[in-house]
């Protein structure tokens, strides 16, 4: 079991890579991200604080629209065919809005990241993985990086190891 | 169940081996040794830590110092015990149910400053007050610290999930003596980070950009002296785990006998507090040392080789048989040493009354940015110096 996946990862990470170096686009000013769960269309009047530019790339069955905040924070949002961000992910020197984020999903983390707590009492980085919601959260002050998927949502031939 | 576990760990292992051209962990060339140990346990530099389970008795691998706050200026002073050494980050946050000191509070326009402070595990909510901070002999005069879990200010929708008592904390506060002066940034903290707030009442807060000098200060930093890092020394744990452990906090650097770098070899960040950890062929360039992180956590169990734990484990390792493992890492400037550790069966650990591990590990997350944190386990035994950011060392170095 552990010896394909280990395989297709670094198969999808490379294939992905290329693709989104290939697909990149010209940047565009954009003052909202999309939330985990919701439907593309109705995000782009989704107004918020992170200030930055987009970049959209296709990518086999999903595209990706990635955000450079001003003040380094990097989102990226996983989009399908269909229109659903199906997963997102983030990198910089603070995390950014779960709340705004995971949309509907920010009660299921909440919960969850509670419960972590409560079953061993420590500091270490957050693994959510529920059968509705996986959330990964990791670094340090001033490096922090994660992504959080619906597993139910990954389009065909996507793996939950492309939301980087 | 067991013996499929131990097949598809061999499976796996082989295919690295095929995939990589590598042997596993012994390959990483060796370019310094680390120095013999020696422990201070006197000085007006030297802080007693220890690694006890904390307050609440539940708190594996967690190094434990006392704190003493006073009123700026006076000497209305009180000293908080228990509270978390964290070389991950920097400035002092102190539950507010364990303060009956009247701080200064810090106010913008007029309104009170309430600080949102990011952790990977979980935020810390409460306003920012002013204090003389104390540790040993040290003392810093000013510092802006967080009180948390303060209720006077609980606006709806700002702050997520904070962990504001000592149940949640397992700690009744954390100092940060990290890489940086500031906790937040430099020059100064956005206002797109929702770090700090302006609460003009109870329930409205306004995310506001903080100047760094007015940011939760590095107490260390601020120090008269002895001010340019810490060294933490802990003793190495015999037979993998201890009920506790007694070592000290070090203030200062090459500023006393007690502290100087001797042979340790410099290790230098980036300026996001990362260096570089290669394990199995692989650099991993977000990886750090941070003793505020309760064990080894590194890369998932199909880079690691070694099995996660199943149920409520799930995320820490737990190889049927203790792990010995390798890994190298690399300062900015090039400077490279190996680290070898081991790894043990987590289930079996928490079962133990014991509190310091020095096998105990985890996950650290299943998709890139794979990376290595090497948490307090790597203390055991061994001096770790952290440089504070200075003209010479721009985003502060660790040693050891």
């Amino acid at each position: 079991m552990f010896f394909p996946v280990s395989i297709l990862r670094r198969l999808s990470q490379t294939v992905s890579f290329g693709l989104l170096a290939a697909c990149f686009a010209g940047t565009t000013a954009l003052t909202a991200y999309a939330a985990l769960g919701g439907d593309i269309a109705s995000v782009q009047a989704d107004q918020v604080h992170m200030r930055g530019s987009m970049r959209t790339s296709k990518a086999t069955g999903y595209s990706v629209q990635e955000i450079q905040g001003a003040q380094g924070l990097l989102v990226r949002e996983y989009v399908s065919n269909a229109g659903k961000v199906f997963g997102v992910a983030w990198q910089g020197p603070w995390p950014p809005d779960f709340r705004q984020l995971l949309g509907g999903y920010f009660d299921q983390y909440v919960q969850a990241i509670k419960a972590q707590r409560t079953a061993h009492v420590g500091r270490r980085p957050v693994l959510i993985n529920q059968p509705g919601l996986v959330i990964e959260v990791g670094g340090h002050p001033r490096s922090f990086f994660g992504h959080a998927y619906v597993p139910g949502m990954l389009p065909e031939g996507v793996h939950a190891e492309d939301i980087q | 169940m067991k013996n499929l576990r131990v097949l598809s760990a061999c499976a796996m292992f082989l295919a690295f081996t095929l995939l990589q051209g590598c042997g596993g962990g012994s390959s990483s060339k060796s370019e310094s040794t680390t120095p013999t140990q020696t422990i201070s346990s006197s000085g007006g530099n030297v802080a007693p830590i220890s690694v006890n389970g904390g307050p609440e008795g539940n708190y594996p691998d967690a190094a434990f110092v006392s704190v003493t706050v006073c009123v700026p200026g006076t000497s209305n002073c009180q000293t908080i015990d228990n509270v978390l050494v964290d070389t991950g980050s920097s400035g002092l946050r102190v539950l507010s149910s364990m303060m009956t000191l009247p701080l200064p509070q810090q106010t913008s326009g007029g309104n009170p400053v309430v600080e949102c402070f990011p952790f990977v595990s979980g935020n810390t909510w409460g306003p920012v007050q002013t204090a003389d901070v104390e540790m040993a002999s040290e003392k810093a005069s000013s510092v802006p610290i967080q009180v948390i879990g303060e209720t006077a200010f609980n606006p709806s929708g700002v702050c997520t999930a904070p962990q504001d008592n000592v149940e949640s904390l397992g700690a009744n506060g954390i100092v940060g003596v990290g890489l940086f002066a500031q906790d937040c940034n430099a020059p100064s903290c956005p206002a797109s980070a929702d770090v700090y707030y302006d609460c003009a009442s109870a329930t409205s807060c306004t995310a506001i950009t903080e100047a760094a000098t007015q940011e939760v200060q590095n107490p260390v930093s601020l120090f008269a002296t002895d001010n340019n890092g810490v060294i933490l020394e802990l003793p190495a744990v015999s037979g993998g785990e201890e009920a506790s452990l007694s070592g000290s906090l070090v203030f200062g650097i090459g500023t006393q006998s007690n502290n100087a770098l001797g042979g340790a070899t410099i290790y230098t960040a980036n300026d996001e507090g990362n260096f570089t950890t290669t394990y199995n062929s692989t650099a991993y360039p977000d990886s750090f040392i941070d003793s505020g992180s309760n064990g080894y956590y590194f890369l998932d169990s199909s880079l690691s080789g070694i099995t996660e734990c199943t149920g409520n484990e799930s995320g820490f390792y737990c190889p049927v048989t203790t792990a010995n493992a390798s890994a190298t890492n690399q300062g900015m400037s090039g400077t490279s040493g190996a680290v070898s550790f081991s790894i043990a069966d987590a289930n079996t650990l928490f079962d133990s009354s014991d509190y310091a591990f020095s096998d105990l590990g985890g996950i650290s997350g299943t998709s890139a940015p794979y990376y290595f944190d090497w948490g307090l386990p790597f203390f055991f035994g061994r001096n770790v110096y952290t440089g504070l950011q200075n003209a010479t060392y721009p985003d502060g170095y660790w040693a050891y």
